[in-house]
């Protein structure tokens, strides 16, 4: 008898130990796959981006990265107390204007602010473009995001193409990756 | 003595479970329980421009009156519960405060166990009859063994 509950107690002790390594594998994995994703934009690769789902900024629905395929779409993310996506924000609002009727979506992503800030954001800019929150930025470890504003490109077929920016972007590299991002094909 | 363990575990438990202040907190003592989510540090320790609005926030609740819980409650729904410096006790969250705890309520009953084994076999050393040469005797199955062996050579 004491020799059974022995047993039972290393199995579950070992259990608990398998369960904890495989988080931490878990963890690290999901970590990797973000670093992992700059590196091969930048060695030129086209990876498909994470299937995210986020929450609307006004909370009124979902938007999913998969719902815009067939689109070229400029992922944003940014945060109102961040000040280079002040100046980004502008530029973005008049990239959509120009480019929606070829297909381009703008899709900003607020990460890590308080929603009440970043809709105060959206209407000082004017922003029409699709807005996703993430309060407590967990897309940003999916995409190896390390700080704001930066920006990524996906084609029509849900790759990435073009540059993965760090920091603000400029006029010209945005229209560079747009056009690449638009030449793409479902 | 195990009344006296038990009460230990009930008391630690008690103090891990116990609910926070829901008075008027200061933003000092609350900058040390958030996390400020770009840095990864708490608030007291990070200037990053989002610890500044998250500090603001913060002052700004207190201003108003709010509890701990309140402005608590109101910063893990803007920014997840990966704010919090601590897991908060309730829920799945409650094993983080719990298990270090009882794996050291466990530890020290085994401990306490095995050195209540110990110093009982120290102290009855003549459950056995000593051996001649004064050593600690043989264990009875290999002293049948030897006796064995030895017979066959004698035979």
């Amino acid at each position: 008898m004491a020799r059974r509950v022995k047993l039972i107690l290393q199995a579950a002790a070992v259990l608990v130990v398998a369960s904890l390594v495989a988080l931490l594998g878990w963890q690290v994995a999901r970590q990797e796959e973000g670093r992992g994703l700059a590196a091969a934009v930048e060695r030129g690769e086209r990876p498909l981006a994470p299937q995210l789902e986020f929450e609307t900024l006004e909370d009124d629905g979902t938007i999913r990265l998969s719902d815009y395929r067939g689109k070229a779409v400029v992922l944003n993310f940014w945060a109102s107390w961040c000040e280079p996506c002040k100046k980004e924000a502008p530029l973005l609002q008049e990239t959509w204007e120009r480019y929606r009727d070829d297909g381009l979506v703008v899709l900003g992503i607020d990460a890590q602010d308080f929603r009440t800030d970043a809709r105060e954001f959206v209407e000082r800019y004017g922003l029409t473009y699709p807005i996703a929150y993430d309060g407590n930025g967990a897309s940003l470890g999916r995409f190896g995001n390390t700080g704001f504003p930066e920006t990524w490109f996906m084609g029509r077929d849900g790759r990435l193409v073009g540059e993965h920016i760090i920091g603000e972007f400029d006029r010209q590299q945005l229209e560079e990756n747009v056009r690449a991002a638009l030449g793409t094909t479902r | 003595m195990r009344r006296l363990s038990l009460l230990l575990v009930v008391a630690l438990l008690a103090a891990a479970c116990g609910g926070g202040d829901d008075e008027t907190p200061t933003l000092a003592e609350l900058e040390k329980k958030f996390i400020c989510p770009t840095c990864q540090t708490t608030l007291e320790l990070s200037n990053a421009p989002v610890a500044d609005r998250m500090r603001a926030f913060i002052r700004e609740r207190i201003a108003a009156g709010d509890s701990e819980s309140e402005i608590s409650a109101a910063l893990v729904a803007q920014f997840g519960e990966g704010v919090l410096a601590a897991p908060p006790k309730e829920g799945f969250n409650l094993l983080a405060w719990v298990l270090p705890l009882a794996g050291g309520a466990v530890a020290i009953g085994a401990l306490g166990v095995a050195l209540r084994r110990w110093s009982r076999t120290r102290a009855e050393p003549g459950t056995a009859a000593p051996s001649a040469n004064g050593r600690p005797p043989l264990d009875p199955e290999l002293e049948r063994r030897l006796d064995e062996e030895l017979a066959r050579f004698d035979g």
